[in-house]
């Protein structure tokens, strides 16, 4: 049954691929397809990205409001480049070969995030509000110290930082998008190789030891690999705080399953009908008015509220 | 057999467990009693591994908790969930059948699938096979989660106060289905009990722990005296002798 949903799904993301790639040519159809051709790999790294490594947070912190978004973690990534740019200084830092400076980004992220989160999944497993808080502030800790070093560096400096602190669909970095794919598959198929320690993770911590899946390691592992997935995403688009919430939410609706060989393909392909069919109908249907960051926030705002309000109530 | 040597154990500065050592032989129910905080609790998480050893040393047969694979060690000692996360995406026979998951997993074979319905025909989940977990009554979602830990096939079970949040005929139905998988299926059941009576009638063998320590060891009439329940207990509650085995009067 789920498969069948899966299917519809795919041809789903294909006609939207399609339509992405084929309407509204003008001009060469040859340089209209290689030029769209890399955005539509991009918004498909992105959605990928971005769902499964919110789906993946869900399970190892057992509840279904938080995703590393809200933690904090593209916040994170963005301090790392900041303090990049402060510590070598703008010149020096746009000399660097971006490959390379992704994945020392990554790297660190990876490790730093294992720290931080690991500490956070261990002290507060169980006690959603307070995850909750200290992770909300967390993520406005890490926001402020990129704000402070953001202030005090200079203008020219400062303009490197910004553009790698919104979130634009439109103008992802496909410069990057031989690293990022690299990286992305990689982490992508670890993440499907877990699919079934994900399952019992899922359980809870007294379950999972008892099937012999320490839930300290299977954490630990996620995390490494939701940084890859965050840091790639926020390396080409910048941050996105509820695009994975809306994914993740919309997924356990579609395919409310506990097995993660169906979650995590599932949740992949919705996030890229919405990524790449909310482009496409920006784009060609609605002319641009309204950046596709600004809806798709707007939507996972509200169903992020939606959550909080029915878990506050249970 | 499951041996404790020298077992330590402090949480922020303050001791649970002061020294332990004690062996729990191959089979039959052994029941933990104490008062709340005497560190049952805390001894038998340790056992189970849900939180880490700090001083003293914890083998079940010739493995060692702690050290040897987990694979293994799941495939030797099972425990028993109270709740798990997730339940509404869960039917019973999902829960089941992730017992069998140290052997496959994730990849069931028919051996597994067949050893799944075996289960829960043993635990009658049949008629509620495609329920979702958390529309069960507490005692059913317990006899699943028993099941689950059944379809594990391991020699060792741990229970931590499954009988909280329980009704009598629950709790009673719970410990009788133990008992038979003690007798009849040569499981070893070691179980942290709140209420002495039921510990009296179901179990072979007492622990009796107060304050971090073991005071008191064997089997139920020889060891639940009414000077025990005063000094281990702190309450003049009487005791009874009905049909050979003591009742606490509550």
């Amino acid at each position: 049954m789920y498969r069948n949903r899966l299917l519809l799904l795919t041809l789903a993301l294909l006609a939207c691929a399609l339509a992405y790639l084929f309407t509204g040519v003008k001009g060469s159809l040859e340089f209209a397809l290689m030029f769209r051709g890399k955005k539509l790999a991009a918004l498909l790294l992105i959605g990928a990205a971005q769902a499964v490594a919110a789906v993946m947070f869900q399970t190892i912190s057992g509840n279904r409001i938080l995703t590393p978004a809200i933690m904090g973690f593209d916040a994170l990534y963005v301090l790392i480049l900041t303090a990049a740019v402060v510590a070598l200084g703008a010149p020096a830092y746009q000399q660097l070969d971006p490959g390379l400076l992704m994945l020392t980004n990554a790297t660190l992220m990876c490790a730093a995030a294992v720290m931080l989160f690991g500490l956070l999944l261990r002290k507060g497993q169980g006690d959603l509000m307070r995850m909750l808080l200290t992770g909300v502030v967390l993520a406005v800790m890490l926001r402020s110290i990129t704000g402070l070093l953001q202030r005090v560096i200079d203008p020219s400096e400062y303009a490197v930082v910004q553009a790698a602190s919104f979130a634009r669909f439109s103008r992802a970095e496909t410069d990057l998008l031989g690293v990022s794919a690299l990286l992305c598959c990689g982490a992508l198929g670890l993440a499907w190789r877990m699919r079934h320690r994900l399952d019992v993770l899922a359980l809870g911590p007294v379950a999972s030891t008892s099937l012999g899946e320490p839930p300290l390691r299977g954490q630990r592992r996620a995390l490494l690999l939701i940084s890859v997935l965050v840091a790639v995403s926020t390396a080409l688009v910048g941050p996105v705080a509820f695009f994975g919430l809306l994914v993740s939410a919309l997924t356990y609706l579609v395919l409310p399953t506990y097995r993660h060989a169906i979650l995590l393909p599932g949740s992949a392909l919705i996030s890229g009908v919405i990524l790449v069919g909310g482009q496409w109908a920006l784009e060609r249907v609605f002319a641009f008015t309204t950046p596709l960051s600004v809806v798709v926030e707007f939507l996972g705002g509200v169903v992020f509220l939606l959550l909080l309000m029915k878990g506050l109530k249970r | 057999m499951i041996e404790v040597q020298n077992l330590s154990h402090d949480i922020h500065g303050a001791p649970i467990l002061r020294d332990i050592s004690v062996t729990v032989p191959k089979g039959g129910v052994t029941a933990l009693v104490g008062p709340n905080g005497a560190g049952k609790s805390t001894l038998l998480s340790l056992m189970a591994r849900l939180i880490p050893r700090q001083q003293g040393r914890i083998t079940v047969d010739e493995l060692v908790v702690g050290e040897s694979d987990d694979k293994d060690l799941a495939r030797r000692l099972a425990i028993l969930p109270q709740t798990v996360h997730a339940a509404s995406r869960l039917t019973v026979r999902d829960l089941v059948g992730f017992g069998r998951y140290p052997y496959h997993r994730g990849r069931p074979t028919p051996d597994d699938r067949a050893m799944v319905e075996d289960g829960m025909r043993l635990f009658d989940l049949l008629p509620l096979a495609e329920r979702s977990l958390d529309t069960l009554s507490g005692g059913q979602r317990q006899r699943a989660f028993v099941a689950m830990t059944y379809v594990q096939d391991t020699d060792y079970l741990l229970l931590d106060e499954p009988l909280n949040n329980l009704d009598l005929a629950a709790s009673r139905a719970l410990m009788a289905r133990l008992r038979d998988l003690a007798d009849n299926k040569d499981r070893t059941v070691i179980i942290v009990l709140h209420d002495i009576n039921f510990a009296t009638a179901y179990a072979d063998r007492v622990l009796v722990m107060k304050e971090g320590r073991l005071c008191a060891d064997g089997a139920p009439q020889d060891v639940i005296t009414e000077t025990l329940i005063q000094s281990v207990f702190e309450t003049d509650a009487p005791l009874r002798t009905v049909e050979g085995r003591p009742v606490v009067m509550v």
